[in-house]
């Protein structure tokens, strides 16, 4: 008898405590070193600076956030062993990773597991396999290309362009999307350079584009080998404007390459240095936990998170089959959801739509030029 | 033909790194029989001394002699006390596997107590360009050939021409006689682990501000160097000299005009080639062992 109401008095104790001792789990697989060491600890900081955020409120329907970080090594056979340990222990939604070539292995096993998968990879590929578990965080290649070919053909109105890219998923797909942006308004590719990933020596690549003598260079490099390039481009005297995308004049670049940084230009998605209130709160708060300014994947983990509160607070419960249909065409505002920090739409293949921004680095700071609208007004 | 000037300057300020690092390969060989495969990481390791230095707020100057001293003492005195003489009693092959172990260490020991992330690092030789002959030269890389090969020059003298030196050398040729002869042996090793140790931390000098200071950084240093060596003549200074430069202008020369893509592997060619043909090396001396 005695033993009869142990049992129930703790049945009923831990039946109790379960609704204040639920989580949400949240796994992370992300570059947390290996040459996309960069965007690993970004990322990770970003998703630790929300995941604070939220449960210092409360949490999310009231549940607190609990999010395990797995490091890549930026390593796609590593990112998908990470990823089958990480789905083993059912979260809620896997975050990551941020690489192209590690999401592309990864993709199916979150795909067969019905988890949604939040990731930082930009290749256009990604979102066009027909996957309706995977969401971008930023803008796919096809997305953010034509903008940048746009303004390489009609700003800096160049007839000719070297294009350096780096030989993995990112940079393959991005090279044959301004190929074929560039082509489609009349300008001529004098120069297709392939580097490899880690690259250390840009001697070559830059005597290269110097025999070349194009009128423009874009540059489609990981953050570190963006850094070198700009340094050994600006050592060989190259003149030509170089013209890239957010991994070319994020605030890891700029502080890398230092001077060699001022004067590149390109198309960032995301920026700390956006003409917009909350992205510059949110930069704050950042750089006071951190004692860094964040890059754009710094703001990309952050969102990923805002994200699945904005879902499961629409869907009224946490339901990790029900998350990627519930975000599926679904528009967050900031008014309904301050953390998301800009409008987002996702589309039916979990691509993004947010308005964007050309900028140019001046003085060792990236300024905005020019602020793009959402492709959807 | 303008460009290749570029070209040629970038390679030698490359192959001259090269050189002084592969000169530490075959010092340490010569006297002690230690092949160090912790070597890449030994040029990657001052740099985060002058950057912990620079953390604390010394000038960048202190940094450096902070740095130095400190790459004199952990990677020259420390390294020979505690890994090398304890290691070679057991002989070449456990002291070559525990540098390999040393090399992971430090590897990972860097990215757990600093970061994983890439470093910006100040350079020491001025930046800009030179016109020359119709084209711009980096004075980076100007700067950086000079002073290496300013310091292969002094070493090359020290050895020569100071009694030091000759000791040093001859304790290298033939220890045994050295003792007779009433040469300090193992004082004389140490100095050799204190100029390869000099050595690495002028190679991390002067190549971290154009490779970003990295964990990882020392790996291809690393394998480069040791190519050069094998190249040049594992058991000769002068050979490591010549490999270092030959690899620094064969892999520019290769990228540009061949493919950016094999520039990893055409060194390694070239040591197939080189131990194929010449396993001596290029300038280095045929040895004999009965077994």
């Amino acid at each position: 008898m005695n033993r009869l109401t142990i049992a129930t008095a703790m049945a009923v104790a831990l039946g109790m405590s379960a609704p204040t001792m639920a989580q949400i789990k949240l796994a992370d697989v992300a570059e947390l070193s290996g040459p996309g060491a960069t965007v690993g600890t970004n990322w990770k900081n970003g998703i630790d600076l929300a995941v604070a955020e939220i449960n210092e409120k409360g949490g999310i329907l009231g549940q607190k956030i609990e999010v395990t970080h797995a490091d890549s090594q930026s390593n796609p056979g590593i990112a998908r062993a990470q990823v089958q340990k990480a789905l083993d222990g059912n979260p809620y939604v896997l975050l990551g990773p941020g690489y192209s070539g590690s999401v592309k292995v990864t993709a199916s096993l979150a795909q067969q597991a019905e988890i949604a998968q939040i990731m930082g990879g930009e290749a256009a590929e990604l979102t066009q396999a027909g996957n309706p578990y995977l969401f971008r965080t930023s803008f796919g290649q096809q997305s953010s290309m034509p903008k940048v070919a746009r303004y390489i053909a009609e700003e800096v109105k160049a007839k000719s362009v070297a294009v350096v890219w780096v030989n993995n998923d990112f940079g393959k797909g991005g090279r044959d999307m301004i190929t074929k942006e560039l082509a489609k308004r009349n300008v001529k590719v004098v120069a297709d350079l392939s580097t490899e990933a880690g690259q250390a020596d840009f001697a070559a690549d830059a005597v290269k584009v110097k025999n070349a003598n194009p009128d423009a260079v874009f540059i489609y490099l990981n953050e570190e080998e963006s850094a070198r390039a700009l340094k050994e481009f600006r050592r060989q005297n190259i003149q030509a404007p170089l013209i890239g995308e957010t991994t070319l004049i994020g605030q890891k670049v700029i502080e890398l390459a230092g001077d060699a940084a001022n004067g590149a230009k390109g198309h960032v998605g995301l920026t700390t240095d956006a003409p917009v209130p909350a992205v510059a709160a949110f930069r704050d708060r950042f750089a006071k936990k951190y004692n860094y300014v964040p890059d754009h994947n710094g703001i990309k983990g952050y969102l990923s998170i805002y994200v699945i509160k904005a879902v499961t607070e629409k869907m009224g419960k946490v339901d990790p089959k029900g998350f990627a249909k519930t975000l599926h065409g679904m528009t967050i505002k900031p008014e309904q959801e301050p953390g998301i920090l800009m409008e987002v739409t996702y589309d039916a293949n979990g691509d993004i739509d947010r308005q964007s921004f050309m900028a140019e680095v001046v003085g060792g700071k990236q300024v905005v030029k020019e602020i793009l609208p959402k492709m959807g007004n | 033909m303008l460009n290749l000037l570029n070209l040629v300057v970038s390679g030698l300020a490359t192959g001259a790194i090269y050189a002084l690092v592969a000169i530490g390969f075959t010092l340490l060989w010569q006297t002690s029989q230690t092949i160090n495969f912790a070597q890449g990481e030994f040029v990657m390791l001052p740099a985060f001394f002058v950057l912990a230095a620079l953390n604390v707020g010394l000038p960048f100057w202190a940094a450096v002699v902070v740095g130095m001293i400190a790459a004199l003492v952990l990677l020259g005195v420390t390294f020979k006390l505690v890994l090398v003489d304890p290691m070679l009693r057991h002989g070449v092959l456990p002291l070559a596997i525990a540098t390999m172990a040393l090399s992971i260490f430090l590897k990972d020991s860097v990215k757990e107590f600093y970061s994983a992330e890439a470093q910006a690092f100040p350079s020491i030789v001025p930046e800009g360009s030179l016109a020359l002959f119709g084209t711009q030269i980096p004075l980076q890389s100007i700067g950086v050939f000079v002073l290496a090969v300013a310091a292969v020059v002094v070493l090359q003298q020290f050895l020569a021409r100071s009694s030091t030196g000759r000791q040093m050398q001859a304790a290298a040729q033939n220890p045994t006689v050295a003792r007779i002869l009433g040469i300090p042996v193992e004082r004389m090793i140490l100095y050799t682990f204190l100029i390869n140790a000099a050595l690495v931390a002028l190679a991390s000098l002067l190549i971290t501000p154009i490779y970003l200071a990295k964990f990882t950084s020392g790996e291809t240093l690393g394998l480069a160097a040791f190519i050069a060596a094998i190249v040049g003549g594992f058991n000769q200074v002068r050979g490591a000299i010549v490999g270092g430069v030959v690899l620094g202008l064969v892999d520019n020369l290769a990228a540009t005009y061949v493919s950016t893509q094999y520039r990893g592997a055409i060194p390694l060619f070239l040591l197939i080639a080189v131990i194929l043909w010449r396993p001596q090396g290029l300038v280095g001396r045929a040895e004999e062992r009965t077994v």
